[in-house]
């Protein structure tokens, strides 16, 4: 087995992947117009949304004041890194993969530049219903666009994560953090290479 | 170095994208909404109508059932009937309806009663300041001043789009007061309690929506 996830890494994947179903859950309540109707009880799923909202931001906080930020910040530079073998992957070609695929960096970079525009874009519904100055023309439809585009990432991450059967091995890495080192130099020989030094 | 520019490009892009759409969003997705078919659009709107209920459930009034009260700071205490309030004097209007969520539905046509018709015969006593709305939804309500309530659009609507109002839209009678956001807007009327006041608080405005509810500044609706 080769060590592929630390703590760190794990606690902010899973505290980030909670707090989004809660907000997901009652965000398509409070967002479609069927489940709306069906549910009604308004204040109490926006009061649900909101607090789930800054429990979500308190415990990202919390796992970045407590956590391994230098490792964080190395897998931040690493998936930022779009080397040319990574280039030649997001064509549809044969390429050998690190640590991280090209794939999971892209959905990596999308997955926390959405929780950024989430986070800005809540606030400023949140804000501009008490200050109408705030209320934005866009910011309701920054929102559920958003939530749209997340919804589709979210897919392809769980069936690639539950289902496909050459890369759902990968889940091991984000429950326990280790993978079968036959799998991951197969999949990410690079990393798999470079950490023994070959 | 340079292979890094292309996924912090790319996290930037994303970002300053979305931070400009919090100013453009609704006009560029108004465009794609066109595309949308209109069974998508029932499930997943881009426009339109959104139906919000703080209740446990919409409320379903019995026509025959339904009365309309007018009390408080009146010289008569007044109860209609539905057929009662379909023989009073008309109005109708096309106004636009925005929402304090950020979603606005444009030219809707309205037809219902004037709010001086209205309360002509129970009569406003010297002191009345303020219309308290009451919802059949309760707890929900909502108040208009005198002058707002007598402002030329603003009625207590009984038909949308030329027929009479639908369960989800207030049926049988629901607030239209275009130049403020929708909360002030009180679906499921059942009455009106004229007020020597205007201290009284909303449902929404008690959970920290802005008491100043007019349409406008700098949002640019």
């Amino acid at each position: 087995m080769v060590r592929r996830f630390g703590v760190t890494e794990r606690a902010l994947h899973w505290v980030h992947a909670s707090g989004f179903l809660v907000m997901l859950a009652t965000g398509l309540i409070l967002y479609l117009p069927v489940l709306s109707a069906a549910i009604a009880r308004r204040n109490l799923v926006k009061n649900v949304h909101i607090f789930a909202a800054v429990g979500w931001a308190l415990a990202i906080a919390l796992v970045l004041v407590l956590g391994d930020r230098r490792r964080l910040a190395a897998d931040w530079r690493e998936i930022e890194a779009f080397d040319a073998d990574d280039r030649r992957w997001l064509r549809g070609r044969r390429a050998r993969q690190g640590r991280f695929n090209a794939g999971q960096k892209v959905n990596a970079i999308l997955t926390v530049a959405f929780a950024v525009l989430f986070a800005v874009s809540g606030f400023f519904l949140w804000l501009g219903e008490r200050d109408h100055r705030f209320l934005f023309d866009g910011t309701g439809t920054v929102h559920e666009t958003l939530t749209l585009a997340s919804i589709a990432l979210l897919t392809g991450h769980l069936y690639l994560a539950l289902i496909h059967p050459s890369t759902r091995h990968a889940l091991r890495g984000i429950t326990a953090g280790d993978v079968s080192e036959d799998w991951a130099r197969e999949h990410h020989p690079k990393w798999v290479e470079g950490e023994r030094g070959l | 170095m340079q292979d890094r520019t292309i996924g912090r490009a790319a996290f930037l892009g994303v970002v300053g994208a979305g931070v400009a759409g919090l100013f453009v969003g609704r006009d560029a997705l108004g465009l794609l909404g066109r595309l949308v078919p209109d069974s998508v659009e029932a499930i997943v709107p881009t426009s339109g109508w959104r139906i919000y209920t703080i209740g446990n459930s919409i409320p379903r009034i019995d026509p025959a059932a339904y009365r309309l009260t007018i009390t408080g700071a009146v010289e008569r205490p007044v109860t209609y009937t539905l057929d009662d309030l379909r023989a009073l004097p008309r109005a109708e209007q096309v106004s636009d309806f925005h929402c304090v969520t950020g979603w606005s539905v444009y030219d809707v046509h309205w037809t219902g009663i004037r709010f001086r018709d209205l309360l002509a015969e129970a009569g406003l006593r010297f002191d009345a300041k303020a219309l308290r709305f009451v919802s059949d939804e309760v707890p929900y309500d909502d108040t208009l001043s005198l002058p707002q309530a007598f402002a030329s659009d603003a009625m207590l609507a009984l038909d949308l789009d030329g027929k009479p109002l639908s369960a989800p839209h207030g049926y049988p009678a629901r607030v239209v007061m275009p130049q403020m956001y929708g909360y002030k807007s009180v679906k499921w009327v059942t009455g009106i309690e004229v007020q020597p006041h205007l201290d009284h608080v909303g449902y929404w405005e008690q959970r920290g929506y802005d008491e100043d509810a007019w349409v406008g500044g700098s949002n640019g609706l």
